[in-house]
């Protein structure tokens, strides 16, 4: 049955326009998906269907390396994000707004206002001089810039819980005689970690996607799994790359998809 | 106030302040401060095998726009500066252009869907998002190069004979952008789209309004401040883009991003980069200057 | 030896702010809240009401003045260390937590042995008849349940001191009637001291021993319901609690002198000058307007509410009084617009109110 009737809300050519986006938005995915399981020794040609590159990349040393060292920066970087960003967002958040406070909000969300670009430079420099003057080398580098730039990701979600979260549950724990310990360890803590997981979430999946901090900051032999795609694609390239790109989608996917649950859960 | 409540007001800032101390010390050290460090290392000279010497000097400020004739000393308007800078902004406008003009009808789609679709659309929106650039570069790379999706389509159907290069050419880097830029467009539309009242659109046809005048005089007024988070969103990552530029473009076209990383790498001209680099950023801090002064005033901070 | 009150408070001050945007919620209160009363609050939002409350409970610090709870300073005593507990206005229920866990709450920070715990939940959640809720989730009650378990939870540590802040503006006006029952039992049952917070005159005058009303930062009025309901000391009080009529006069010796010339006897009253007579509309009685004494008016419109009929009506100078009649009694069928008639106030009806 048509309806007929005037819908206030519409307006000429803006579903189709949005229909159409969403199909440009996944068709390169699928695309990129797609050859993953191409049979083809290059990217150019379709032959059939084979798992072969999955089998290849798992195979593939460099690829595997590239993963693990992705997955230790990500977790030790989102894990660090998200300590410091969460004693952050319990400072600024729900008090009497103080001197300063501004500033701490600016410098916690300074990563995202600076291009990428800038930041990698920066590091580069500032990491030559420390290098240079202690002679430390090691992973520690990339770790530490990842927690920096990470530490905003983190701190919005918590933030937004904090400030969801309604005072007077923490009024009402004092007035139940309950410590500000007590108090923050059986109410606080308990409301607020839903937002904690969202927010080292967020922090891991930002690690595990940056490609340009990581490219200046590494060192010979750190390459992680982005910086390894990047070399690649400046070589031939072969399904293997469309392989590695799909089990890195597959687990973003995977991780969003509980975020999305996880934030919605606390809506209601 | 009572010495209580001064006292009362004291202890909390003081925790703020303490609760906050590990976050502003890791900030500080590997964001902020290094900084400061640009700052110096754009008024050095460059040294010979990369790196700098201790020298003061303007060159590399200078060397944004002006390079110095080899023969003559005579400083001359830098044509491939100028090129890369005007591309930059160029590809950064059209980028800011396209992704809205698709992004709010999409934004203004998912924010009239029925709740529980609309929290659907939102994810799939979202997902690109998410989805790492890089991957998402190398996906636009699979539907335009020669052998790719676009041009075997094109092919099939007869509609060419040969495959049009679209790789490594401006329109490939403008694609990629609007392609992995546009979710930061949705979002903030989406944002201010669903804060709009829709009722008011009920009253604007109620007073003889057509859907032309809805649009212009009602929704986007008032979604404005959206609309210019949504565009600073696209336009600062577009004016700042290395990975997408460097994938699609290439290496020859060239933007602001590439161009600071070739100083660092075979340029050799590490005050020139620093110097460009502080550039990228004032101009990014500019834009975001003009989003807090116009966007909302009664920013939630405040 | 007097008994030591419950709740006193000596010429508390709260501002908020600084400088010229200073805001005095409480502007030198000062009331004693006596042992096992139940005593409202009452007032107009922004009034004050829930500031002192909060002060007595501890969420807030006075800018000066004391707070004493059974002859002690509390005045910067913690919330957590005052025998006080509170029924917040949203509830506040820990929403992690089950029902039984929460009305337990209390008592576990105290540290109560964990047999006292389940005994003493067991006997508030069967005093607040929840005893099948007690593992459900709070948000899968109703709000009348919800309410029950806020008033278990803050009785289960048995307070000195119950403080209540609007509990009931959240419910609907059938579960409203009914919680004001139930708490009016609880009181009697438990005999803790409630401080209650309310807009509601009707909820103050149906529930309290002793109503505060406060307006502005003030505390206008101390006294039992009907104290202030018959003898309201200004003109805030006569008109925030029920309907009332003001009419400006003259003081004469005994009596005051309406606009109209028309006399009200009020004895006892001497001195001159203009004065505010107020008379409740219930108190106003229709007359054969020939009768002696009787003042002049004429009816504008009248107002049908079911139970009674208001009728406005005009004096001769202008001034507006209202009427109130009993619907099917007075006999206002004969009244029709612009009728005159005569109008008389029942003995010891017009008072004199400050403005």
């Amino acid at each position: 049955m048509a309806d007929r009737s005037f819908s206030v809300a519409k307006l000429p050519g803006f579903t189709a326009t949005a229909i159409i986006v969403f199909a440009a938005l996944y068709l390169p995915i699928f695309t990129l998906v797609g050859y993953s399981f191409n049979a083809n020794q290059s990217v150019a040609v379709w032959g059939g269907f084979s798992l072969d590159w999955y089998a290849k990349a798992w195979a593939n040393t460099q690829v595997k390396d590239a993963t693990v060292l992705s997955l230790i920066i990500a977790v030790t970087a989102a894990v660090i994000a998200t300590a410091v960003a969460t004693l952050a967002a319990l400072g600024t958040t729900r008090r009497k707004k103080f001197r300063g406070e501004t500033f701490i909000y600016v410098m916690i969300n300074q990563p995202l206002m600076v291009p990428e670009i800038v930041t990698a430079v920066t590091l580069l420099i500032f990491f030559g001089i420390i290098k240079q003057a202690t002679g430390i080398q090691g992973i520690g580098y990339v770790i530490l810039a990842h927690a920096a730039f990470c530490i905003p990701f983190a701190y919005l979600p918590i933030r937004a819980r904090l400030e969801g979260m309604d005072l007077s549950l923490e009024t009402a724990a004092t007035d139940l005689y309950a410590s500000s310990w007590q108090t923050f360890r059986f109410v606080t803590l308990p409301l607020l970690l839903p937002g904690v997981i969202a927010g080292a979430m967020l922090a891991f999946v930002i690690s595990l996607d940056d490609v340009v901090i990581t490219e200046f900051v590494k060192s010979g032999g750190q390459d992680t799994l982005p910086t390894y795609m990047l070399g690649q694609m400046r070589r031939q390239m072969t399904p293997e790359i469309n392989a590695v790109s799909t089990m890195l989608l597959v687990l973003t996917v995977v991780l969003l998809t509980a975020f999305f649950f996880l934030t919605r859960k606390n809506d209601q | 106030m009572s010495a209580a409540e001064t006292a009362q007001d004291k202890a909390s800032a003081r925790n703020g302040w303490l609760l906050s101390t590990p976050a502003l010390i890791i900030l500080t050290l590997f964001a902020v401060g290094p900084l400061l460090i640009v700052l110096v290392y754009s008024f050095l000279v460059p040294g010979k095998y990369g790196n700098i010497e201790w020298a003061f000097s303007l060159e590399g400020w200078r060397g944004i726009l002006f390079t110095k004739d080899i023969f003559t000393e005579q400083y001359q308007l830098a044509d491939a500066n100028v090129t890369i800078f005007w591309r930059s902004i160029k590809l950064s406008l059209l980028t800011t252009i396209l992704t809205f003009a698709v992004g709010f009808p999409t934004a203004w789609f998912i924010a009239t869907r029925p709740p529980k679709a609309r929290a659907l659309w939102l994810f799939l929106i979202t997902i690109p998002f998410w989805t790492n650039l890089l991957i998402r570069t190398y996906a636009i790379n699979e539907v335009i190069r020669n052998e790719g999706l676009l041009n075997t389509l094109l092919l099939n159907l007869g509609l060419i004979n040969e495959p049009i290069q679209i790789l490594y050419t401006d329109t490939a880097v403008f694609i990629g952008m609007a392609y992995v830029y546009l979710p930061l467009m949705v979002l903030p539309l989406f944002a201010a789209i669903d804060r709009f009242d829709m009722r008011l659109l009920e009253a604007g046809y109620d007073l003889y309004a057509s859907r032309w005048n809805v649009l212009r005089r009602i929704i986007l007024p008032i979604t404005k401040p959206g609309i210019i988070a949504g565009s600073i969103l696209v336009f600062v990552p577009s004016l700042g883009a290395y990975v997408t530029p460097r994938v699609l473009g290439g290496g020859k076209q060239m933007m602001i991003g590439n161009f600071i990383e070739l100083q660092f790498g075979q340029g050799r001209n590490w005050p020139l980069g620093s110097a460009l680099s502080l550039m990228l950023l004032i101009i990014v801090t500019g834009a975001l200057l003009i989003y807090v002064r116009y966007a909302n005033g009664d920013s939630r901070h405040g | 030896m007097t008994q030591v009150n419950a709740v006193e408070a000596r010429n508390v001050v709260k501002a908020f702010g600084q400088g010229d945007n200073t805001v005095r919620a409480l502007n030198d209160v000062s009331v004693e809240i006596r042992k096992g009363e139940f005593f409202t609050l009452l007032g107009p939002s922004g009034c004050g009401k829930t500031t002192l409350l909060r002060l007595i409970a501890g969420f807030e610090m006075p800018t000066s003045g004391t707070i004493l709870l059974e002859g002690a300073d509390i005045t910067y005593l913690p919330p957590n260390k005052r025998p006080v507990n509170t029924v917040f206005q949203s509830y506040a229920l820990f929403p992690h937590l089950s029902v039984a866990q929460n009305v337990g709450f209390g008592l576990q920070m105290q540290g109560r042995p964990k047999k006292e715990v389940d005994e003493t939940v067991a006997r508030m959640l069967a005093l607040v008849k929840l005893e099948p809720m007690a593992n459900r989730k709070t948000s899968q009650l109703s709000g009348g349940q919800q309410q029950r378990v806020a008033l278990a939870r803050a009785l289960a540590p048995k307070p000195k001191v119950l403080l209540l802040d609007e509990p009931l503006s959240a419910l609907d006006l059938k579960l409203r009637k009914e919680m004001q029952i139930e708490l009016k039992r609880l009181q009697t049952e438990t005999g803790i001291t409630f401080v209650f917070v309310t807009h509601d005159q009707e909820e103050a005058l149906t529930m309290s021993d002793r109503i505060g009303v406060m307006s502005a930062g003030k505390l206008q009025q101390v006294g039992a319901p009907k104290d202030i309901y018959t003898r309201p000391v200004n003109r805030f009080v006569a008109s925030f609690i029920g309907e009332t009529n003001f009419l400006s006069a003259t003081a004469e010796s005994g009596a005051a002198r309406l606009g109209t010339g028309d006399l009200v006897e009020l004895p006892g009253l001497t001195g001159s000058g203009s004065v505010t007579v107020t008379v409740r509309p219930e108190q106003v009685r229709l007359v054969d307007p020939a009768e002696a004494g009787a003042i002049a008016a004429t009816v504008k419109t009248l107002v049908y509410f079911g139970t009674d009929t208001h009728c406005h009506l005009a004096l001769k100078d202008g001034t507006e009084v209202v009427a109130r009649l009993q619907s099917p009694a007075t006999g206002e069928a004969g009244l029709a617009q612009g009728q005159s008639v005569g109008l008389r106030f029942a003995a010891g009806a017009a008072q004199i109110v400050e403005d």
